[in-house]
């Protein structure tokens, strides 16, 4: 009975590890599998890691939640093509994003731009960090004052209290 | 007053509750166009029937330009609203042909009717760049002095005509009777 069930057991393991090893394989292939194969030609490595970088940090703008370098989308197609053009036309960084942003806004980075209407953004979630550690540290405080001060019960408490817990007892 | 202060929590979270709440219900698929109130880029390519044409050809009044392509459903759905407005010369259609075969764009328009004043050719999908489109159909609303002044993003039937077109024409109708 024992031996029977031990090597159910075993055999059930081998059953469950097999798909979850096939998958992690799959999974660690993956990001050579989603992107998109590019014909371009640089003259320079440097010019294709900057391509690369460029269109891993664009937003394909019809597919939302891939980069252009991930997205087999028109648009994407194109704004590569684009990318591309610029760079081999000798423009830098900043003169892309800017093509980028006068045409599809906030929206195309995935690193958005510091500005205004970004702020909120980038420093929101350190303004509730710096309020909740206020909140935080006022409570700390109150509590510290509140054990230092005198506790202890006047004469007319001290008859209440006995005659609380005397109604009890 | 100071019970107030127990309340701010609350009153906290029902506000980002609310946020939130809406968050859930807005269109992430619907970008604002970062060329409202801006001119039309500017443009020098051929027209679907084989014509050059560039800003200069476009309507001296208010107009739709609407992005189409052979390959785009919604575009079927939105064809019977840019047919009628164009037969009853309610306002002027210009079309963009956007990432098309032009023998594929001239086909479509022969076997479904032509709704365009003329359609601009955007075989590689640069001109749309330009306009930042995403994908067919959007239309936008064009005033007289080639400034775009809405871009609605999806089919545009009757009721999107009546809601948002409509009023928007008005609106700019308003804005140029008074400035004259």
């Amino acid at each position: 009975m024992n031996s029977k069930n031990r090597r159910w057991r075993s055999t059930s393991i081998l059953q469950v590890l097999t798909p979850i090893f096939v998958l992690l394989l799959t999974v660690a292939n993956a990001p050579g599998a989603i992107a998109q194969v590019d014909t371009f030609e640089f003259e320079s490595p440097q010019q294709q890691q900057r391509f690369r970088k460029l269109s891993n940090e664009f937003r394909c703008p019809m597919c939302q939640n891939t980069n252009l370098t991930g997205s087999t989308g028109g648009v994407a197609q194109d704004l590569r093509r684009e990318i591309h053009r610029m760079i081999t036309e000798g423009q830098s960084d900043s003169e892309i994003e800017q093509f980028m942003f006068e045409r599809y806004g906030d929206f195309i980075f995935y690193r958005p731009r510091l500005r205004a209407e970004t702020i909120l953004l980038w420093f929101g979630p350190l303004a509730f960090l710096l309020i909740g550690g206020f909140v935080a540290l006022g409570i700390a405080r109150r509590a510290r004052k509140l054990s230092e001060e005198n506790t202890e019960l006047d004469d007319k408490q001290q008859a209440r209290l006995k005659a609380l817990l005397g109604s009890k007892l | 007053m100071s019970k107030l202060k127990y309340y701010i929590p609350v009153i906290s979270f029902f506000a980002l509750a609310l946020l939130l709440w809406r968050g859930l219900y807005l269109d992430p698929k619907e970008l604002p166009s970062m060329l409202i109130d801006k001119p039309m880029p500017s443009f020098a390519l051929t027209t679907v029937a084989g014509s050059e044409v560039g800003n200069e050809d476009l309507p001296d009044q208010i107009f739709l330009l609407n992005v189409w392509g052979s390959y785009c459903l919604p575009c079927l759905i939105e064809h019977p609203t840019l047919m009628r407005l164009s037969e009853e010369g309610e306002i002027p259609v210009v079309g963009v042909n956007y990432r098309d075969r032009q023998h594929l764009a001239v086909e479509w328009l022969e076997d479904n009717g032509n709704p365009f004043a003329f359609s601009i050719l955007d075989e590689d999908g640069r001109f749309g760049i330009d306009l930042g489109v995403y994908g067919a159909p959007e239309t936008y609303l064009v005033d007289a002095n080639g400034v775009i002044r809405f871009r609605h993003v999806s089919v545009l039937d009757e009721s999107v005509w009546e809601e948002e077109f409509v009023p928007a024409i008005a609106a700019l109708r308003g804005v140029s009777l008074s400035d004259e």
